[in-house]
């Protein structure tokens, strides 16, 4: 297990640093800086602001001080937002970011896991029938016409929930709910299929034959084994929903960090999108770590590498 | 698309499954009886064919703005709408028009080349103990010159496509491929300025849904097929070198792909193509001839390779120990050979089942670009695009829901089909299942 974060931890190490070099270079090969705007700015200005991002010293010393800042956590200030620093943007960001991504995580897991275990147990019943269609409908669609369709739905014909916004409770729910719809419809095939596959084996026979309830059976002993290749497609969860994230904050105006990134992208905000690519590094790969872990605590077959 | 893909499997396969039927026959059997594929097949048939004649249609012109017809609501009566016509006698006179400026181009592009020389000379020059900074400013007359001949040049061939697209531009098309002209003057040959109504509402600036949703498919597939194609190519030929090679290339070949797989490609990609969008690299490109569009083809297939790769290496290793990769050795076969010609056409399965998976999601993400506006560009239509403009103009006073119906339904249908004829294509295909 130790070995095994440690040469997690190294593969990561070198991941961020293959980013961070491919995407430093790739924003300075691009002409232009962060003050060519519609006016032509003093020399003496020009010199101040580039100082400032240390534009005036070689490419080879640029890029030693920029990684030595992002190694102390410090991502500079942003291109475009005047006086915002990088972290300041993130610091505001992210607690919105992961909450939203977290409720939205939640309601995956909860409405897939419940979809898939019912229509397993039903098997072939109209209630499979309906939730496996349904299911498949959300695996295809993408995340901003499901938004579309549940604001016209949920905010329009029968007002539940505001449009946008964010703070208040029930301004999270739909976004969330958008943001989830996929994965939930990804995770109930996966456990409807994990779910049929468990509860053909002996186990399941014997703790039937030994007079265990039907309700006991399916979520004591059956769940714990459908779980496995649930936990196994939450790394890719996670990582939809980190991207799926920039679509519905933007939909439903949220001040996240995938507005952020769009902003910054839409505006060509160097600083401020490298550092975001990089934290998104960071996220997924920790995120992926934490899934493998757990899938090797879930399983006991499963060993470490 | 799926029997002639596969058909390289007759004669390379080993095993037939059923006496006297081929692996693809059989395959192709299995396929004709899951309904669910076979529906998707066809729809998928009948939107691509659609998508194709697109400008054969009696259709509006996608980019046509009535500003008068704002927002109005989708109506079927009456069914015909007269149109503005072609205007045949402009279209007539361009060649001449063209041939016309093209003789001026050869004088500019000379031009071009002396400036340039002329600036490589000076560079030459100049010290080398110069800085960058002192560099550019002695070169500043040269780099002007230089400048002045390119934009000339750029501007003559501006004014050449100008000429070309300036009859359909004033219908109302965004700028057309030759194929799409003539198809355009077809349409109006066969059907005059007649046009099917709004059956789809219009949408802020008055334009035809209907016609925009025609066209916007087009680009959606086309991106879909082309960057899939991409990344398909890189991923098979990765995969099998690391695989048949083996041994320390394919471990270093595999760690890259490792590393790449944890890499948060969606947001290096937009990185990659807020840079590429730069006004000035944008520009340089679109001398080379790359535009938006191609540059997004070669960005997402070099991401969804990875998948691929690892599929195919997978079975080039368990292929290359089989006797005929032995005996094609032994009769003198170079390494680019065997791969290519021997193994390849054996993977052909596994690549047609991970093609029809892969262009969905490819789909998926152009409509995410396009949605987050770093994709597809006006005047061009994506659904995605569409889709984002619907979503822009939801008001609480009025919900336009044609404009957001409308694209979700053509994407979502499209993307549905492709899911199932790649689970369908995978059932016909899968070994496991053969002879249950």
């Amino acid at each position: 297990m130790i070995a095994f974060c440690v040469r997690r931890a190294m593969w990561m190490v070198l991941t961020l640093w293959i980013v961070f070099t491919a995407t430093f270079f790739l924003m300075r090969a691009v002409p232009g800086g962060p003050f060519d705007g519609e006016r032509a700015l003093e020399p003496e200005i020009e010199m101040n602001m580039k100082r400032r991002y240390n534009l005036d010293k070689p490419l080879p010393v640029q890029y030693g001080i920029e990684m030595w800042n992002y190694c102390r956590g410090d991502f500079g200030h942003s291109f475009k937002m005047g006086d915002y620093t990088v972290n300041q943007v993130i610091a505001e960001g992210l607690p919105i970011s992961i909450t939203l991504g977290l409720l939205a995580l939640g309601f995956a897991v909860t409405l897939g896991l419940l979809a898939g275990i019912t229509s397993a147990v039903f098997r072939g019943g109209w209630a499979d029938v309906l939730l496996m269609l349904v299911a498949t409908i959300g695996v295809a669609l993408p995340s901003f016409v499901v938004a579309g369709i549940c604001i016209i739905f949920f905010v329009f014909l029968i007002p539940l929930f505001p449009a946008a916004g964010w703070g208040e409770l029930n301004q999270l729910v739909l976004p969330a709910l958008c943001l989830g719809a996929p994965y939930a419809a990804y995770i109930a095939r996966i456990s409807r299929t994990s779910m049929l596959d468990v509860l053909s084996q002996d186990h399941i026979r014997t703790a039937r034959a030994k007079g265990v309830g039907p309700v006991r059976v399916v979520m004591v002993h059956a769940l714990r084994g459908a779980l496995l290749p649930v936990v196994s497609f939450l790394g890719p969860a996670i990582a939809g929903i980190l991207t799926g994230s920039l679509v519905v904050e933007q939909v439903f105006a949220i001040p996240g960090l995938g507005s952020h990134f769009v902003y910054a992208a839409l505006q060509r905000d160097y600083t401020l999108a490298m550092g975001l690519v990089m934290l998104y590094t960071v996220l997924l790969y920790s995120m992926n770590w934490i899934v493998d872990i757990s899938y090797a605590v879930l399983d006991p077959r499963v060993q470490l590498k | 698309m799926s029997t002639d893909n596969a058909r390289p499997n007759d004669s390379t396969s080993k095993v037939p499954a059923t006496k006297g039927m081929s692996l693809t026959q059989d395959a192709w059997r299995r396929l004709r009886r899951n309904r669910v594929a076979m529906v998707s097949l066809w729809t998928l048939v009948v939107i691509c064919v659609l998508a194709f004649f697109t400008p054969l249609l009696p259709l509006q012109a996608p980019d046509f703005t009535q500003t008068s017809l704002q927002y109005a609501e989708p109506i079927a009566t009456p069914f015909w709408l007269p149109t503005l016509e072609l205007d045949t006698e402009l279209i007539a006179s361009t060649p001449e028009a063209v041939a016309q400026l093209e003789t001026e181009l050869p004088a500019l592009e000379t031009a071009l080349r002396q400036a340039d020389q002329q600036f490589d000379r000076a560079d030459a020059a100049l010290t080398d103990d110069l800085t960058q900074e002192q560099r550019k400013e002695a070169l500043t007359t040269e780099q002007a010159r230089y400048d002045d001949a390119r934009f000339a040049l750029r501007q003559k061939q501006a004014e050449i496509q100008d000429t070309v697209q300036q009859p359909y531009r004033k219908l109302g098309f965004a700028n057309l491929g030759g194929l799409s002209r003539w198809m355009v003057q077809m349409r109006f040959a066969l059907f005059g300025n007649r046009s099917i109504n709004s059956v789809c509402g219009r949408d802020l600036l008055g334009r035809d849904m209907l016609s925009r949703l025609f066209w916007g498919a087009r680009i959606s597939l086309i991106v879909g097929l082309v960057a899939t194609i991409v990344s398909l190519s890189i991923g098979v030929t990765y995969g099998a070198v690391a695989g048949y090679f083996g041994g320390w290339v394919d471990d270093a070949m595999m760690r890259l792909v490792d590393i790449l797989y944890s890499v948060p490609f969606i947001f290096v990609v937009i990185f990659l193509i807020t840079i590429l969008g730069q006004e000035d690299v944008a520009d340089e490109l679109t001398s080379m001839g790359i535009d938006r569009i191609t540059v997004f083809f070669f960005v997402v297939g070099a991401i969804y390779w990875l998948t691929m790769s690892r599929v195919v290496r997978g079975q080039v290793i368990s292929l290359k120990n089989e006797l005929f990769v032995e005996s094609a050795r032994s009769l003198g076969a170079g390494q680019a050979r065997i791969i290519f010609l021997h193994l390849l056409p054996n993977l052909f399965s596994v690549v047609i089942v991970y093609l029809t998976l892969t262009i969905p999601r490819v789909m998926l993400f152009e409509a995410f670009l396009s949605f987050l506006g770093l994709g597809v560009e006006p005047p061009d239509v994506s659904w995605g695009l569409l889709a984002n403009e619907g979503i822009k103009v939801i008001t609480p006073v009025k919900i336009y829901w044609w404009l957001i119906l409308f694209p979700s339904m053509a994407l979502g249908v499209t993307l549905l089909a492709l899911n199932f004829l790649g689970d369908g294509l995978r059932d016909a295909l899968d070994p496991r299942l053969r002879d249950e």
